[in-house]
C-alpha cells in the first residue's frame, strides 16, 4: 500500500509541475479546449485516486474543481479570471496536501470550504486567494517524470565515476611507465571505454530539461502581473535544452528574480506603454539555448530600459562610484552598475522585487556556478539579460598552463584567446609599474601569473604566452604564463577553505599523472592583481595614447609625469608614441649628445644630461609624425585634459609653458623645441644615401663621412629609394631609383676615360662637393 | 572504554591525538605547492584520487620550517567536508589513554598552547593532548600576516 501511495504522490507531483503552465495558458485562451482537457484530466485523475486511497479532503477538492471544469467543458460556463484563480488555488491546495501526505504533516482544513466556494460563479475575492497561495512549495519542483531517484544517489554515482576516471588515469600512467603485456593493455582499453561510457551516461542522468525551470514561470508572471496591474505576454523558448540538475537548482532563484524584476521595474503600466506608442501588453521573453559547452539563458523585456543616469546618481550617492570614474564610464558600464550591491532603480521598494534581493545577488549566484551575466539596455526599447552558464559543475573543460615551474588549470569558459608574446598582433607596454597588452588595437591590463602567485619565474622559461581572460562579471585582462599545455576535461572539486582563502583558486583537480592541480579563479586573479573589475578595460584605453592620426590631431590630453630631476611635467598625449623601459647601457654620450639605442635605431635622448645610474630608464617616445625622440622621465603621474591657458615660459627651451592641472603647476614640455634642438628633422626629412652592401671600405670609411653630412645611409638594392646612390666602378651600375643621383667611385686616381663621371674615392673635396650638391638640391626641393 | 590515542612526533615532541579524529596514517607521494596560501599550507597531495590539503605542522605552530626532503609522513584528518594531511615527523604508536585529559598547569610553549587542549596520560607517560583541527586552522591571521 505504501508503495502505491508513493507512486500516487510522485505521479501527482509530476502532473502538477506540468500543469502550472497549462492553466495560465488556458486563462489567456479560454477557448483552448486542449488545455482545458489537460486540467480536467488532472483533477479527474486525482479524484479517482483519492477515492481509492480514501483521502476525503483531496477528493472533495478535486471533485469540486472537476465539476466546475466540466461545466466549462460542456459550455455551460465561460471561464473568467476568477474561475482560473479558484482552480489554481485548488490545485495549489492539492499540491500542499500531497506534500503533507508524504511528510506526515497536517494542514488545516478550515478553508478548504472557502476554496470550493470560490469556484462558484460570481465569486470575486477568488483573486486574492490565488495570490496568497501562489508559491509552489519548493519541494514540489524538484522531481520530474519517470522513475525517481534520490539526488544524493546521483551525486554519489557521479563522484564514484569521477574517482573511476582518476583511477583509470593513474592506471594509464603506470602502464605507460611499465609497458608490458599486450593483453593487459587491451583489457585496459576496454575498461577505459566502459568508464567513459558510464561517465557519459551518468552525466546525462544528472541532466534535466530546463523545462522544469521554465514551467513555473507562467504562473509567476501571471501572479505578479495581476498584482501590479500590468499586462504581460510571456514567451518561453528552448525548454528542451538540458542542464545539470544542480545548475538548474542554482539558476532557479536568479531566473525567477529576473522575471519578477523585468515585470516590476522593466515593463511599464499599460497606459504608459500606450502613451509611448507601444502595445499595452508588455513582452517578456525567456529563452534558453546551448552554445558549445555553455547554456545561454536570455531574459528580455520590451519595457522602458535601464535609466542609466539614475543608476549612476545612485551609485554616486551610495559611494560605490567616484565622480571621476563615473565620468569615464561608457554606457554599457553604466548599465552594468545594476549588478552593484545596494542599487535599485525602482523609485520605491515594491512588494515584488524589493525584498532585499538585488541584481547583485543574482550575479553572485550566477558567478558561483562559474557563469556570467551581462545586461544590454536600450532606453525605451527594453532590457536583455543574458546568463551564460556552464553545462555542468563537476566536469569542466580547462586549459592547463604553467607558471613558476608548476602546472595550473584555467576554466575554458573564461578564456577568450591564447596568444604568443612577440607575435605581431601583441604589443606590451610598461606604464608606471603596470603593464598593458595591446592586442589588435584592444588594450587591457596584463598580469603575470608568477606575480599573482608571488613566485619567482623559472629563469629559463621567459613567460611566452598571453591568455586573454574575461572573468565572470569583470573586464578582460591578459595573463602572462610560461607555457600553455593542453585542453582537458577536468573533474573539479572544491578546494579546502585554507586553500580557497588564498583568493585565487576555484578548486582542485587531479592531473593524469595523479598529481593535484589547482584551478585558477579568473576573477580572483584580477582582484589579486588589483584590476578593478568594471573599469579594467576602459581605464587603460583612456590612459594610453590613441594611435590613429585623426584622434591624435584633436587630442588635447596631457600625460603628467615626474621628470628625473623630480619636477612635475606634462606633455601632450598626442606627441607620445609610447612609453618604454630601456636598459641604461643602451644610452651613450655619442656625437655630442645623449642618445639611446632602441629597436636598432638611435634616438636623441632628452630629459637628462647624464647617463643615469639606475640599471633601467623609463622613456617617453615622442614623435612629430616623422622623427622620434626619447625623453627620460621618472614616473607617470596621470592623464589629464588640457584645460585653461598655457602661460608661456620666459625663454624658449624644453618647457613651452606652465599649465594648471588640478590646481598644481605643471611644466608643459615643448616637443617642437626638443625636435629642433635635437637637430634631426627626422629620418624622413634627411636625404638618403644608398651604398652597396657588403663593401668594407664603403661601410667603414665612407659611410661615417656621408652620415656626418646629414645623410641617412641605407643599403642599396632593388626597390630602395634614395636621393643618392653610390656605386663602385668595378660593379655594374645599379639602376638608380627615380630622382636619385648616381655617384660612382673609382679606386684609381686617374679617370678611365673622357666619359668617366666617377670620382676618385679619396678625393675628399670632390666627394663633399658631390654629396653637398645633392643635399642642397634635396633641401631646396 | 578508554579513548584511543595516536602518538605522533611533531617538532621533536611526542603528541597525543584522539585516534577517532584520524582517518589514516600515510606517506605522501609528492607535494603540489599552493602559492599565495597561508604559510602553514604545505601544499596538496593525492591519496587514492582524493586531494589532500597538506598542513605543515611546524608552521602551524609558528616554528621554523622543517628541512626539506624529509619523508612526508602525515596523519589524515577529515574536517568540514575536506580531507587534510597533517605532516608529522613520525607516528610512534596507538595506545589506550590512561585517563581523561587534564588542563595544563604551566604554559606548553608558544604555538603549542593553541593546539594543545591539555595533557593526557598514556602508558605511564604524560603527553601533550592536541586537537588536529587546530593545526588545520593554523596561526591566527594577525600573526601570519
Amino acid at each position: 500500500m505504501d508503495e502505491l501511495i508513493n507512486d500516487f504522490i510522485a505521479e501527482t507531483r509530476d502532473m502538477l509541475l506540468a500543469l502550472g503552465g497549462e492553466i495560465v495558458a488556458w486563462e489567456a485562451a479560454p477557448g483552448d479546449r486542449e488545455r482545458l482537457d489537460e486540467i480536467f484530466r488532472f483533477v479527474h485523475t486525482v479524484k479517482g485516486n483519492c477515492g481509492f486511497f480514501d483521502l476525503p479532503r483531496l477528493a472533495a477538492l478535486s471533485h469540486a474543481a472537476e465539476d466546475a471544469l466540466a461545466d466549462v467543458r460542456a459550455g455551460r460556463r465561460t471561464p473568467d479570471s476568477a474561475l482560473v484563480s479558484a482552480v489554481l488555488a485548488i490545485i495549489d491546495r492539492i499540491g500542499e496536501l500531497v506534500m503533507a501526505l508524504e511528510t506526515g504533516e497536517a494542514i488545516a482544513s478550515e478553508d478548504d470550504e472557502q476554496l470550493i466556494r470560490a469556484l462558484a460563479p460570481g465569486q470575486g475575492p477568488a483573486e486574492t486567494i490565488a495570490v496568497e497561495a501562489a508559491e509552489i512549495p519548493a519541494d514540489l519542483r524538484k522531481s520530474q517524470r519517470s522513475i525517481r531517484l534520490s539526488v544524493d544517489l546521483l551525486d554519489r554515482m557521479m563522484s564514484g565515476v569521477s574517482d573511476a576516471v582518476l583511477a583509470r588515469n593513474e592506471l594509464a600512467r603506470r602502464l605507460r611507465e611499465n609497458p608490458g603485456d599486450m593483453g593487459v593493455e587491451a583489457a585496459f582499453e576496454r575498461v577505459s571505454t566502459c568508464i567513459a561510457e558510464i561517465r557519459d551516461a551518468i552525466t546525462r542522468t544528472r541532466m534535466q530539461r530546463i523545462d522544469s525551470l521554465f514551467a513555473a514561470l507562467p504562473r509567476v508572471v501571471r501572479d505578479i502581473a495581476g498584482e501590479l496591474g500590468k499586462q504581460v505576454r510571456l514567451d518561453v523558448d528552448g525548454g528542451d535544452v538540458e542542464l545539470d540538475r544542480e545548475m538548474i537548482e542554482m539558476i532557479r532563484d536568479p531566473l525567477t528574480h529576473m522575471v519578477r524584476n523585468a515585470i516590476d521595474h522593466g515593463l511599464e503600466l499599460p497606459a504608459a506603454r500606450e502613451a509611448a506608442g507601444k502595445p499595452a501588453t508588455g513582452m517578456l521573453s525567456v529563452c534558453a539555448r546551448q552554445s558549445g559547452n555553455q547554456i545561454l539563458i536570455e531574459v528580455a523585456d520590451d519595457g522602458a530600459g535601464i535609466d542609466s543616469e539614475r543608476l549612476v546618481a545612485k551609485a554616486l550617492a551610495a559611494g560605490v562610484l567616484t565622480p571621476e570614474r563615473a565620468a569615464r564610464l561608457n554606457n554599457a558600464q553604466r548599465n552594468a552598475l545594476i549588478f552593484e550591491a545596494g542599487l535599485s532603480t525602482a523609485q520605491e521598494v515594491t512588494a515584488i522585487s524589493g525584498r532585499g534581493v538585488g541584481m547583485d545577488v543574482v550575479r553572485a549566484n550566477i558567478e558561483r556556478i562559474g557563469g556570467l551575466i551581462d545586461v544590454e539596455s536600450r532606453p525605451g526599447r527594453g532590457v536583455k539579460f543574458t546568463i551564460r552558464a556552464p553545462l555542468t559543475l563537476t566536469i569542466i573543460p580547462a586549459l592547463t598552463v604553467s607558471g613558476g615551474g608548476q602546472t595550473f588549470a584555467i576554466p575554458r569558459s573564461a578564456i577568450e584567446e591564447i596568444l604568443r608574446v612577440g607575435s605581431d598582433s601583441v604589443r606590451i607596454d610598461t606604464i608606471g609599474g603596470a603593464r598593458v597588452a595591446t592586442v589588435r588595437g584592444r588594450r587591457m591590463p596584463m598580469i603575470a601569473l608568477c606575480d599573482v602567485l608571488g613566485v619567482v619565474p623559472v629563469a629559463a622559461t621567459a613567460e611566452r604566452r598571453l591568455i586573454l581572460i574575461k572573468p565572470a562579471g569583470g573586464a578582460s585582462y591578459a595573463l602572462n604564463v610560461a607555457a600553455v599545455h593542453d585542453h582537458e576535461e577536468l573533474v573539479v572539486k572544491p578546494a579546502a577553505p585554507p586553500v580557497m582563502a588564498a583568493g585565487i583558486y576555484a578548486g582542485t583537480t587531479l592531473a593524469d599523472d595523479g598529481k593535484p592541480v589547482l584551478l585558477l579563479d579568473p576573477s580572483g586573479m584580477a582582484a589579486r592583481a588589483g584590476i578593478r573589475a568594471e573599469e579594467a578595460e576602459a581605464a587603460p584605453r583612456a590612459a594610453l595614447p590613441v594611435e590613429t592620426a585623426g584622434a591624435a590631431a584633436r587630442d588635447e590630453r596631457l600625460l603628467l609625469f615626474r621628470s628625473l630631476d623630480n619636477v612635475r611635467r606634462a606633455v601632450r598625449l598626442a606627441a607620445v608614441e609610447r612609453i618604454e623601459d630601456v636598459p641604461a647601457d643602451a644610452i651613450r654620450m655619442s656625437g655630442g649628445r645623449l642618445r639611446v639605442t632602441l629597436d636598432s635605431r638611435i634616438l636623441p635622448l632628452a630629459g637628462t644630461d647624464t647617463i643615469p645610474e639606475t640599471p633601467r630608464l623609463r622613456i617617453l617616445r615622442l614623435t612629430d609624425g616623422a622623427a622620434e625622440l626619447a625623453y627620460a622621465f621618472a614616473e607617470v603621474i596621470d592623464i589629464a585634459p588640457l584645460t585653461g591657458e598655457i602661460r608661456p615660459a620666459r625663454n624658449p627651451g624644453q618647457v613651452a609653458g606652465v599649465v594648471l592641472v588640478d590646481g598644481e603647476q605643471m611644466e608643459l614640455i615643448d616637443p617642437y623645441w626638443l625636435f629642433a634642438e635635437a637637430g634631426e628633422n627626422g629620418d624622413a626629412a634627411r636625404p638618403v644615401c644608398a651604398i652597396p652592401p657588403g663593401d668594407p671600405w664603403l661601410e667603414n670609411m665612407l659611410r661615417p663621412m656621408i652620415e656626418s653630412l646629414g645623410y641617412r645611409v641605407v643599403a642599396a638594392g632593388e626597390g630602395v629609394s634614395a636621393d643618392i646612390v653610390i656605386a663602385g666602378d668595378d660593379t655594374p651600375a645599379p639602376a638608380a631609383p627615380q630622382g636619385a643621383t648616381l655617384l660612382r667611385l673609382r679606386a684609381t686616381p686617374q679617370p678611365a676615360g673622357e666619359a668617366d663621371g666617377s670620382i676618385y674615392r679619396y678625393d675628399r673635396a670632390a666627394l663633399l662637393a658631390a654629396l653637398g650638391g645633392v643635399r642642397k638640391e634635396t633641401a631646396n626641393g | 572504554m578508554a579513548e584511543l590515542l595516536l602518538i605522533a612526533r611533531i617538532a621533536g615532541r611526542r603528541v597525543a591525538f584522539p585516534a577517532s579524529q584520524i582517518e589514516a596514517v600515510v606517506e605522501l607521494e609528492g607535494l603540489t605547492p599552493v602559492p599565495g596560501a597561508a604559510p602553514h599550507i604545505a601544499g596538496l597531495s593525492a591519496l587514492r584520487s582524493r586531494v589532500l590539503t597538506v598542513i605543515d605542522s611546524r608552521a602551524a605552530l609558528e616554528l621554523a620550517h622543517a628541512a626539506p626532503g624529509e619523508a612526508l609522513e602525515a596523519i589524515v584528518v577529515p574536517s568540514g567536508g575536506h580531507t587534510y594531511a597533517v605532516l608529522v615527523e613520525a607516528v610512534d604508536d596507538v595506545v589506550e589513554a590512561g585517563g581523561d585529559p587534564s588542563p595544563f598547569q604551566a604554559p606548553a610553549g608558544a604555538g603549542w598552547d593553541r593546539v594543545a587542549t591539555g595533557m593526557i596520560e598514556a602508558e605511564g607517560e604524560l603527553l601533550l593532548f592536541a586537537d588536529p583541527h587546530s593545526f588545520i586552522a593554523g596561526p591566527p591571521l594577525s600573526v601570519a600576516a
